[in-house]
């Protein structure tokens, strides 16, 4: 099939971007969106023309490195479906498809589609972790039974992959839904809840201090989120966030 | 956000109580409404209520103004192409609008009613037979004369106190245009998006919506912000149509 | 140690050409292989270090005998580390808890991208929960068996006895691992072997595992412990004194070219199995931290041994970037086969045959007729070569001719029976019998079967999936010794980087014990015995001629590069090599393609420095930049892969020799000749490299024939 692609480039942080288009020919509907992306690049560097720029890495739908807001939403329309995962047959003959970096404050664009998440990595700095050090005389792994149930729930919470389509999807820009996955995640397990005060007072200010904006519950980051992350994260963490406020000796 | 609007909603429940003697009719209903209204501006208790209710809408605005302009900064450079209705409702994403629509209603409505009770101009009750005056403490005056401007009662000379003002006759009259009631019903409806967000999503951010009660909470929020609007909207409706 | 003189042989002309130039006043030598020998001091560097003792004792004793660094004096010294997957993070966040600085580096945006957290399936650990006989030495025996007899078995021994430390650790770091009702941990049991002794987290265990390695280096960031470089990318180590002292790295993001000190280097950057360019690695995985200390004086080691997995999805056109894995526990329950009847191949590959609409009596369950006391659940290389052999039979079953069915169909009636009965349905019908089966195998495998839906469009629960063997895993590596240090003093390997735990071939779910193991376990504490010499060293002068010469010449390697403006783009060479690595040096191999693939490495890699075309500038993000430095690389180990898997004359896991087999196509070993790791010297052309070989001694296993008949 023969598409139209309206691509954001934009050659660095300080230049301004715009929107390019470039048709192209013959797509095999069995190609992965990025390997649709590869042949145009292939065609752009024996054109001489500098290819675009795009974070990918596993192309198995787990590291997160992929992003992209495709006609309009991140990962594109398939749901549960990162970018990579995504398939030309999603797409018809003719189609124009607008390819856009993820928008936010807190994810400042490096070139063309590459955004620069450090801003995740320095949430998960400010808590997002368990004060345990290395050590081969921790308590035996099955000394603390944990119900099923919420060991079901922390790794459902847990396989957030990090890729920012909560943020990208959200019309307030929030980091909300990541922040709570983690935050949940380590609050229903009994080694994480001894410090969960603390850690999610942390994480919230740092969020803040990216530059993410506010939830307003419109639920886009959990329609968008290629792993299916609950809202119930959400109100999670806000229980735990108004709890540590209401009781600040904790 | 959450806080505030919960408060507001119960504010609704209240106001809408209050309402229903809207639906009663002859000069019985007409008093007790009148009355109502004067115990709603004296009571002290009632009115440490509208102070915490006038606040909330103070706070509710201001902060929803706040994160508005902090939520549109999170973003500087916006998408050429979106489609927000792959992932999410219209009242969600148009919270900030609903809520101008609703302060903007909510000043008319103040203007309107509230206003002119205090402070404006209006028809003052008097017994079934119109021979007496009746003052705001509810006192029968005959042979009295009603100071329009002052909004009090006088005989001979002497002022005797204010009057008892007749709201209930304003708010007939007014829900006789046309044009009031569209602009009340438009109001009611931008309240009701607001609500079907607004009531659910509060008990998200309280944190208060957990797996076994969601459903619960959901249906709640719906129901809520169905039934009280549509209550609110048969009034001005019913108003027009019956008198 | 002895020395492979017919290797010298053949690099002799290079290796006195050298000599000549390094010193020109020194007569040529009389006899060069002495000489030679002289020059590297054979012995002296592949000293494996192993204490001695039972093998029980060893680790104890040698973790009671090694130096020690006193926490005042780790202040003062610098550690960097390379890569953030399993073992870079896990050694990066131990090495900082015990008070080092660490530099950590990774070219992804974030270390939390690194490819362990791809790996689906699990991590073996001994501890026995499931009382069905496991033990550290099972574990062992286990890991030495599957690895053809071609690991080294102090360091195997030493995994298995800290693989139950891995799994306490990992749940004190909050990694939500699959529990039982009870709330205890759940086992599954996993490819050849057979105890319940893998811990897993659904189909994404490497996720959970690495997270949690991510969560202990973030918490190391803030207390400014580490110190990371995202989106950087090592193109050199710095060697100072015989010792290596820092690196060379490019920021990927402004290009910029920076020198980074420290007073031990760890190079943790996996494996090297996008060599082929297909593979089920990432993208962006590479070989060139490896490489290039490879090139500074480290070993590599068995750079022909690499897995490939049976279960990936096959290729389905030439736009493919990658392959994607299908997580071996897949075979726990689905039956591998082919047509009996070619024309039935034919007909199905054309789709004029529906799969399910053949005959039970016309399909071929090839494993389980060949292998009947393992059937379909046989280690990963006698899956993947049975299934090439059937497919070179003519009997693949799609377009390429290079897919065979892995079929659940067995599995949702077996399923569906059992769910019935337990539901107390009395006679259902064949389809509730199968509406139920699916509702099992969709919570036993629902995420593998929607991945795989998304993939191809077929339905596997109502079709057959297809599946065909593609590069996963390499076993070979960088050669280190008991401490993990390579042959360059102070630079150490981790992980898949290293050579050293899985031999010939890798028992699933053990990649990721062993990285963690290494990360976690071993590299802090060995690394002491080391750096107890260099507290009172003081900062890494980063000024020093070594690092500004490493630097001219990095920057010369990407100049050069950029400046040759040909006309072929870096993916044409890439995909050129891959095609020719996996034809000659893939999943089998003969003397007559190896030698002529390295005739044609050469040639593609002297193509690739004349006529490779890569678009923009140096200093700026440049990723067709990024891809060429590391096909360079690429275009160079291959030739080593060939070099070995030539050198080596017999048939061991996933080295695949066709002169070396039974009548029946078993994979025959030389135990006799072939029992050592072999060890590469760089000698300045990659298709001659230096063999020096460790051999290996085994005294706490008897070495037999592998068999899964």
């Amino acid at each position: 099939m023969n598409l139209t692609l309206k691509i954001w480039r934009q050659k660095s942080p300080e230049v301004k971007g715009k929107m390019e288009t470039y048709p192209v020919y013959d797509v095999s509907p069995d190609m992965s969106f990025l390997e649709m992306l590869d042949v145009l690049n292939e065609d752009l560097v024996e054109r001489g023309e500098v290819p675009i720029a795009f974070d990918h890495d596993c192309r198995e739908g787990i590291c997160g490195a992929c992003s992209l807001h495709i006609n309009g939403e991140p990962h594109g329309p398939m749901q549960r479906t990162t970018t990579c995962q995504l398939h030309m047959r999603s797409f018809k003959d003719g189609d124009t498809i607008f390819v856009e970096p993820w928008r936010a404050k807190a994810f400042p664009v490096i070139k063309d589609l590459v955004v620069d998440r450090s801003a995740f990595d320095r949430i998960i700095q400010a808590g997002g972790y368990v004060s345990v050090n290395t050590s081969g005389n921790t308590l035996d792994a099955n000394a603390i039974p944990i119900p099923k149930e919420d060991a079901d729930k922390a790794f459902d919470a847990a396989t957030c992959i990090g890729c920012g389509a909560c943020v990208a999807s959200c019309k307030n820009a929030s980091a909300m839904l990541f922040v709570s996955a983690k935050v949940s995640q380590l609050t229903l397990l009994p080694q994480g809840e001894v410090e969960a005060g603390e850690r999610v007072q942390n994480m919230v200010s740092q969020m803040d201090k990216e530059g993410f904006g506010n939830c307003s519950v419109t639920g886009a980051c959990q329609v968008e989120c290629p792993k299916g992350i609950s809202l119930e994260n959400i109100a999670r963490m806000n229980r735990e966030f108004l709890k540590t406020n209401l009781s600040p000796g904790k | 956000m959450a806080f505030t609007g919960l408060f507001l909603c119960l504010f609704l429940v209240g106001h809408l109580a209050g309402n229903f003697q809207l639906f009663l009719d002859g000069y019985e209903a007409k008093l007790q409404f009148n009355q109502y209204a004067v115990f709603m501006t004296t009571n002290p208790i009632v009115k440490i209520l509208s102070y915490a209710v006038y606040i909330s809408i103070l706070f509710h605005a201001i902060d929803g103004v706040l994160l508005t302009i902090q939520n549109r900064r999170a973003r500087p450079q916006r998408y050429a192409m979106t489609k927000p209705s792959a992932n999410t409702m219209w009242s969600s994403r148009n919270m900030g609008l609903l809520g101008t629509m609703i302060l903007a209603f909510l000043i008319f409505h103040m203007q309107d009613f509230w206003y002119d009770y205090k402070f404006g101009e209006m028809p003052h009750m008097t017994t079934e037979d119109g021979s007496a005056v009746l003052l705001k403490s509810g006192e029968e005056v005959l042979d009295a004369t009603v100071n329009v401007n002052y909004q009090v009662v006088s005989k001979t000379g002497e002022v005797l106190g204010p009057v008892m003002k007749d709201l209930h006759e304003e708010v007939m009259v007014a829900f006789q245009e046309w044009w009031i009631v569209l602009l009340y019903v438009v109001g009611i409806i931008a309240i009701f998006f607001h609500l079907w967000h607004g009531v659910q999503s509060a008990f998200t951010s309280l944190g208060l919506k957990t797996p076994k009660v969601e459903a619960a909470i959901k249906m709640a929020g719906y129901g809520f912000a169905i039934l009280i609007p549509l209550a609110f909207a048969i009034i001005p409706i019913y108003v027009y149509l019956i008198f | 140690m002895k020395v492979d003189t017919g290797k010298i042989e053949r690099g002799e002309k290079e290796k006195l050409a050298k000599l000549k130039q390094e010193s020109p006043k020194s007569k040529l030598p009389k006899d060069p292989i002495k000489e030679s020998l002289k020059s590297h001091k054979v012995g002296l560097k592949l000293d494996a270090k192993i204490p001695d003792g039972p093998i029980e004792n060893k680790w104890t004793k040698h973790k009671n005998e090694i130096k020690l660094v006193n926490p005042a004096n780790k202040r003062l010294i610098d550690i960097i580390v390379v890569g953030t997957g399993l073992a870079g993070g896990s050694a990066a966040a131990s090495l900082a808890e015990m008070g080092y600085n660490v530099k950590a580096f990774c070219f992804q945006d974030s270390p939390r991208r690194a490819h362990s957290i791809a790996a689906q399936g699990g991590i073996n650990a001994a501890k026995n929960y499931q009382n069905d006989g496991d033990s550290v030495y099972r574990l062992f025996y286990d890991t030495v068996k599957g690895g053809d007899y071609r690991s080294r078995e102090a360091n195997v021994y030493r995994l298995a006895e800290v693989s139950t430390s891995i799994i306490d650790q990992c749940v004190a770091q909050g990694v939500p691992f699959a529990r039982e009702y009870g709330g205890l941990l759940d086992n599954r049991s996993f490819g050849g072997v057979q105890v319940s002794r893998t811990f897993y987290a659904k189909g994404q265990t490497g996720q959970q595992l690495l997270l949690g390695a991510y969560s202990a280096m973030s918490r190391q960031i803030s207390k400014g412990k580490i110190t990371m470089y995202n989106r950087h990318e090592m193109m050199d180590v710095v060697i100072v004194d015989g010792k290596a002292r820092g690196i060379i790295a490019k920021n990927l993001v402004t290009g910029e070219i920076e020198r980074h000190g420290a007073h031990a280097v760890v190079i943790c950057s996996g494996g090297y199995g996008n060599v082929f360019f297909l593979s089920t690695n990432a993208m962006g995985s590479n070989s060139s931290a490896a490489w290039k200390i490879h090139k500074k004086g480290a070993f590599f080691g068995n750079p022909s041994f690499t897995q490939i997995h049976p279960t990936c999805i096959p290729v389905s056109g030439d736009h493919q970037s990658k392959l994607t894995l299908m997580s071996e526990s897949l075979r726990n329950d689905g039956r591998i086969w082919v047509p009996k009847k070619k024309e039935d191949a034919r007909a199905i590959a054309t789709g004029k045959l529906k799969p399910v609409d053949l005959a039970e009596e016309d399909r071929d369950y090839y494993l389980e007729r060949r292998y009947p006391s393992f059937g379909n659940l046989v280690p990963r290389d006698v899956a993947s070569r049975a299934a090439k052999e059937r497919c070179d039979a003519g009997f693949g079953v799609n377009q390429t001719g290079e897919a065979v069915f892995l079929d659940f169909a067995a599995a949702i009636e077996r399923y569906g029976t059992t769910e019935a009965k337990v539901k107390g349905i009395e006679n259902p019908s064949k389809e509730e019998v199968i509406a139920l089966g699916k509702k099992v195998v969709e919570a036993k495998y629902g995420n593998l079967f929607e991945m795989y839906e998304k993939i191809t469009d077929d339905n596997p629960y109502e079709t057959p999936m297809k599946i065909y063997p593609a590069v996963h895993y390499t076993m070979g590596g960088i050669w280190v010794d008991y401490n993990l240090m390579t042959t360059i003093p102070g630079c150490y390997a981790c992980g898949e980087a290293n050579f050293s735990d899985h031999g010939a071939n890798r028992l699933g779910a053990s990649a990721l014990m062993q990285g963690l193991a290494d990360g976690y376990f071993v590299l802090p504490y060995t690394i002491g015995d080391y750096l107890a010499d260099d507290i009172r060293t003081g900062e890494i002068n980063t000024d020093a001629e070594e690092f500004v010469e490493a630097e001219k010449k990095v920057k010369g390697d990407l100049e050069k590069l950029l400046n040759i403006k040909g006309n072929k783009t870096v993916d044409y060479f890439h995909k050129k090599l891959g095609k020719i690595m996996w034809n000659q040096c893939g999943m089998s191999r003969n003397r007559e393609g190896l030698i002529d693939a390295m005739t044609k490495i050469k040639q593609l890699r002297e193509e690739f420095w004349k006529n490779v075309k890569i678009p923009g500038e140096l200093y700026d993000m440049n990723v067709e930049l990024e891809k060429a430095s590391r096909v360079a690389d690429f275009l160079e180990l291959g030739e080593l892969m060939c070099q070995d898997a030539l050198d080596r004359n017999e048939s061991a896991g996933g080295h695949f020799r066709e002169e070396y087999q039974t009548p029946e196509g078993e994979a025959m070993r030389d135990d006799i000749n072939y029992t050592f790791v072999s060890a590469y010297e760089y000698t300045g052309d990659p298709g001659k490299a230096l063999l020096h070989k460790e051999k290996l001694k085994f005294e706490a296993i008897e070495v037999k024939t592998r068999s899964y008949k």
